[in-house]
This record gives C-alpha cells, sequence and structure tokens, in this order.
C-alpha cells in the first residue's frame, strides 16, 4: 500500500508493513518528553501505575522551562519533584538550569532527535521535531507517565494532508510567514487530529531552523504532527549535532492525501495574527495602526540563532520606542553564548531591549514580560488566545522575528520596510 | 447522570478553560477553583455538580495541559458534550475519565440552562426540556475499555496484574 511517511514511521514503530487512518495501533516510541508542567501530574501517575523502574533510562526527557528559573514558590516545588523523580529512577536526560533551555529548541540543538524516530511529548508543541523527519506529537500527562512506564502509546493513525509551497520567499517574509499564512487559510481546526506534510520548492530553500518554525505550529491547525522529508540540509544539521543517522522516509508517489494544498507565496507579506486565534491572519500592510505596549522576540517557535540574527539586523544601531518593553529571550543557553559571541547580545542591549536567561515565560503569561490590562504585545511566540500572555482583557498580535523587532522601534505594528 | 447544560462556543482554548498562571500546581481542588475563568469569571459558582458542557466545534484546542479536562472533572462537570474536540484534550479526558461525547446534533441545539440527561455507555443524549433525543459518536471498542475503567492508568493496571 502506497505510504506517506508519517504512516511508514507509525507502521514500522507499531510492527506492522502498512497503516491506514482510522486504525488503531500501539507504537514504540524512541523518546518521552515532560516539562516543569506536565511532568508533575504524569509523575503522580506514574507511581499509580505499581511498575518499579522506567522503560528506558535515557529515552525520558525532563526539561524544566515553563517557569523557571522558578518564578514562586509552587513552580520551584514542580521542579524539585521532577529533579527527585529523575534520581530515583536514574533518568539521565534531566535539564538543571544552566544546560537547560526551551524543550523544542533545546532537543534537536542536543541531537536528541533522528529522522524515523517516533516522539510524544506531554507538551503540544512537540511536533516540532517533524522538521528532521520524525513523527512526533503532543499527549498529556497521563499518556506520558504510561509511555514512561511503558515505552508505548496508542495512536488512531491520522488522514493525510500535504501543503505544496512555490515560488520564491519575498524580503522580510520568513518561515513564521509560511505557517501562519497557512493557518489563516486552513483554520485553527483545518488539520484537526491529521498530519501536516510540507513540501515543495519553497520548503526546499528552508533553512533547517525555518522549518522547524513551522512544523512547531502545525498544533495551531490542530494537526497531530507536521513533517519535512529529509534532504542535504536535514543531514548536515544532523551531521553537526552529532544526531545520527536514523531512517530516512519518503511519502510515496502515489500516497493519498485527504487535502493537497497548493499556494505560491511569491506575493506574499510577512503575516500578523490579530487576538485572539492565530488563524486570524492579515498581511502588516494590511494591519492599520496598532500600538504595542511591548514585543518579545522567543519561544519554542522563533528563538534560535536564526532568529536573533535576524532581529539584530533590524535593531543595530537603533533603539526601541520609549513606549515599548522590548524581551528578548533566547531558547537555549547556546543559542545565548552564540549571541554573545557574534556580538548580537551587545546590539539588543544597546538598543534598549531586554535579554533574558532561556524560558517560555511570557509565551504562555507565566512570568518575565506579563501583560496588564489593557496591554498589547506583538511576539514571535504561537498563541494568541485570551489571557495568553497576562490579563484577560490584554492582547497578543503573532508575527515573525523581522516584525516583531521594526514594530518594537516603531511603536506599533510595522514591516521592516517601513523603518 | 442529569445536569444543566452551560453553553460556550467554538475554539474553546485550554487557555480559557484553565489559564496558566494556575499551572504552577496540579491539584484537581486547586485547578477546579479557575476552570473556564478567562471564558467566564463567575462560572464555577454559578454551576453545580453534575452540570454539562455543550460546546461547538474544536473543544479543547491549544495546550497538552492535562490540567484543563482535570480542572473541568474537578469542578463537577459530568460530560462535555461537543460537536467536535481537538486532539489531546480528546485523549487527555479519556485518560483521565472525564466522560466527552462528539454530537454535533444535540451542540447545536442543547440551550443554555435545558436540563439534560446522559447515559454515557449507551452515548445517549435526552434534552429533557425540549424532549429531544440524540446518539453520540461510539468510542472504537480499545477506547470504550479505557472509559469503562475509568482512565489509562486504572486499564494498565488491570492489563498488567
Amino acid at each position: 500500500m502506497a505510504q506517506t511517511i508519517s504512516q511508514k514511521i507509525l507502521a514500522k514503530h507499531a510492527g506492522l508493513k502498512s497503516v491506514e487512518p482510522g486504525q488503531l495501533i500501539s507504537c514504540k516510541v524512541d523518546l518521552v518528553l515532560g516539562n516543569d508542567i506536565t511532568a508533575p501530574p504524569a509523575i503522580k501517575e506514574f507511581e499509580k501505575i505499581g511498575v518499579s523502574k522506567v522503560f528506558d533510562k535515557k529515552k525520558i526527557y525532563l526539561v524544566p522551562d515553563h517557569f523557571t528559573p522558578a518564578k514562586d514558590i509552587k513552580s520551584a516545588e514542580q521542579v524539585k519533584m521532577m529533579r527527585h523523580f529523575a534520581q530515583k529512577y536514574g533518568i539521565v536526560n534531566f535539564f538543571e538550569i544552566g544546560c537547560m533551555g526551551v524543550e523544542h529548541a533545546l532537543l534537536p540543538e542536543m541531537g536528541a532527535i533522528k529522522p524515523g524516530d517516533l516522539i510524544i511529548g506531554a507538551d503540544s508543541h512537540t511536533c516540532t521535531y517533524g522538521a528532521l523527519g520524525a513523527f512526533s506529537t503532543g499527549v498529556g500527562s497521563t499518556d506520558m507517565a504510561a509511555g514512561m512506564a511503558t515505552g508505548e502509546v496508542w495512536f488512531k493513525v491520522p488522514e493525510q494532508l500535504k501543503f505544496v509551497y512555490h515560488g520564491k520567499l519575498p524580503k522580510w517574509v520568513e518561515a513564521k510567514d509560511l505557517i501562519l499564512y497557512t493557518i489563516g487559510q486552513i483554520g485553527v481546526d483545518g488539520a484537526r487530529y491529521m498530519s501536516m506534510e510540507f513540501t515543495g520548492p519553497a520548503i526546499d530553500t528552508l533553512s533547517v531552523e525555518g522549518r522547524l518554525t513551522m512544523a512547531n505550529m502545525a498544533i495551531e491547525a490542530g494537526g497531530k504532527n507536521g513533517i519535512f522529508a529529509v534532504d542535504a540540509k536535514t543531514e548536515a544539521y544532523l551531521k553537526k549535532v552529532k544526531a545520527g543517522k536514523g531512517l530516512v522516509y519518503r511519502s510515496d508517489a502515489d500516497a493519498e492525501y485527504k487535502e493537497i494544498y497548493e499556494w505560491d507565496i511569491s506575493k506574499i507579506e510577512p503575516q500578523v495574527s490579530f487576538p485572539h486565534l492565530p488563524s486570524n491572519t492579515k498581511p502588516v500592510s494590511q494591519c492599520g495602526s496598532v500600538k504595542i505596549d511591548q514585543s518579545v522576540i522567543g519561544s519554542c517557535t522563533n528563538g534560535r540563532i536564526e532568529d536573533m540574527r535576524v532581529a539584530a539586523k533590524i535593531l543595530k544601531g537603533k533603539k526601541v520606542n520609549k513606549a515599548v518593553r522590548l524581551i528578548i529571550l533566547p531558547a537555549t543557553q547556546k543559542i545565548e553564548l552564540q549571541m554573545m559571541k557574534e556580538g548580537l547580545t551587545e546590539i539588543f542591549i544597546k538598543a534598549g531591549a531586554a535579554v533574558s536567561t532561556p524560558t517560555c515565560g511570557p509565551c504562555l503569561g507565566g512570568h518575565m514580560g506579563i501583560l496588564a490590562e489593557g496591554e498589547r504585545s506583538i511576539a514571535t511566540t504561537n498563541r494568541n488566545f485570551v489571557g495568553r500572555m497576562g490579563h484577560p482583557k490584554s492582547e497578543v498580535y503573532l508575527s515573525n522575528v523581522a516584525v516583531a523587532a521594526a514594530s518594537a522601534v516603531a511603536g506599533r505594528i510595522v514591516s521592516p520596510a517601513a523603518l | 447522570m442529569k445536569g444543566k447544560a452551560w453553553k460556550f462556543g467554538n475554539n474553546i482554548d485550554t487557555d480559557l478553560i484553565i489559564p496558566a498562571r494556575y499551572l504552577n500546581t496540579s491539584d484537581p481542588a486547586e485547578l477546579a477553583k479557575y476552570a473556564m475563568m478567562d471564558a467566564d469569571a463567575e462560572w464555577v459558582d454559578k454551576m453545580n455538580k453534575g452540570d454539562f458542557i455543550v460546546a461547538g466545534d474544536n473543544f479543547g484546542c491549544g495546550s497538552s495541559r492535562e490540567h484543563a479536562p482535570v480542572a473541568l472533572k474537578a469542578a463537577g462537570v459530568s460530560a462535555i458534550i461537543a460537536k467536535s474536540f481537538a486532539r489531546i484534550f480528546y485523549r487527555n479526558s479519556i485518560n483521565i475519565g472525564l466522560p466527552i461525547l462528539e454530537a454535533p446534533q444535540a451542540a447545536e441545539e442543547i440551550k443554555e440552562g435545558d436540563e439534560v440527561e446522559v447515559d454515557i455507555a449507551a452515548g445517549e443524549i435526552k434534552n429533557l426540556t425540549s424532549g429531544k433525543s440524540y446518539k453520540a459518536q461510539p468510542f472504537p471498542e480499545f477506547m470504550q475499555k479505557i472509559v469503562d475503567r475509568g482512565g489509562l492508568i486504572n486499564y494498565l493496571k488491570s492489563r498488567t496484574k
């Protein structure tokens, strides 16, 4: 039977030759991930199962990144619970402050992800790793607990969607804009329960970091996973991070897709998602005059070194608008160090930005830049739901890095071309 | 189970169900105090144990936080009836033993305040106010087993014994 990359990975891990959409299967997993919000309830559930050990000490990743460095006593208790659990069961991959990072930036960067892997994570943005040709999806804490105990997880094989992007990316248009555009076209439930396969000439030109940004937001269209075929760029990335080659699959030419979307992106502009859904997109030229109080550059979506370089290019020699707070969050320690080496941190600080230690922080309204009533932030993050970054009457506008940096200078949402 | 219907719209996300500012604990009783906080700050005080949530498409979209179905269950919601559910919320609800029913017509026609009766095992929804009955999408056999045992952990325990 003709199959897609996603189906082939699922079939392999279920010990089957092929799988069909709708089929219920049990799969062996290569990696189980949890963070400081989702791991504590998973640990409680794990202890109820009554097993004496985890399925594999090296395949469980515990990353306290959401409310860390601990923002309050309760958050500190959550991390303490993770730390003790890791010690008790000999879990190797627990990441303390000082070596941690935002989980979905950290794992690819440290070579934990290979093509063909099947990964579950108790975080909805676990779909990020599809950029490296892995089948990777978010689950809840109970699934994480079961995964840690058994090394297995049940799945309903998803229907397959294909997205083909033609044309050359215009100036200031980033991978982020392709995914925001996609979500704007198909809606926040346009890929509900389904696999999203990203292909086409425009995708071939994207860096691996850009692909990570796109796969990251598959969940924002309701997708179960996002996936990219492995190419020379992926191979070079895997070599650099010493991940190993993994198992490379291709979608069969006659694989069945529920829907195939084809777009010419050569004329699109940077996209901005207005409150309160990621699908509420507008081209930046049609945003009108939206004044902002804050700009956030970072997160598992756009907190990597390439993002920092784009921000620095715009902010070099400029000043952040007096009415705006610009908060820049490199996603990992390694990225932060690289920023220093390249002089980016200096550019940011001279421009009047605050540069933070790695944390999810304001993206989910945790800490490090919470909005007051009536305040607005532009952000390179992934969600703009009601109350996402703070007060239920605050607003979040999602954009790419260049727009968030330019808007911080202008004091309102603008295209970098307008500076 | 019998109770009153509380209506919510489409794309009710997990930040509305339980905002992240309350996620520094996983204690169900604590989370229950803030259930649906940013959708309707007074809802927790207005609702009674046993009531139902009736919603539109894509209920529970967004984050993977299991705290969302946990908060609703601990607040006393007996079941959620919706046109459709977001994937992770759907899994999480089954895994923690919160009954969910996919029933588009029921979700459309039931009005706020209607008295509703639900037979989970049979997948039957009765609107006692209007007198109309509906049938929910049945679970696949495997998921029904998890539901019958009250969640995934109990299911696993019964399997390993």
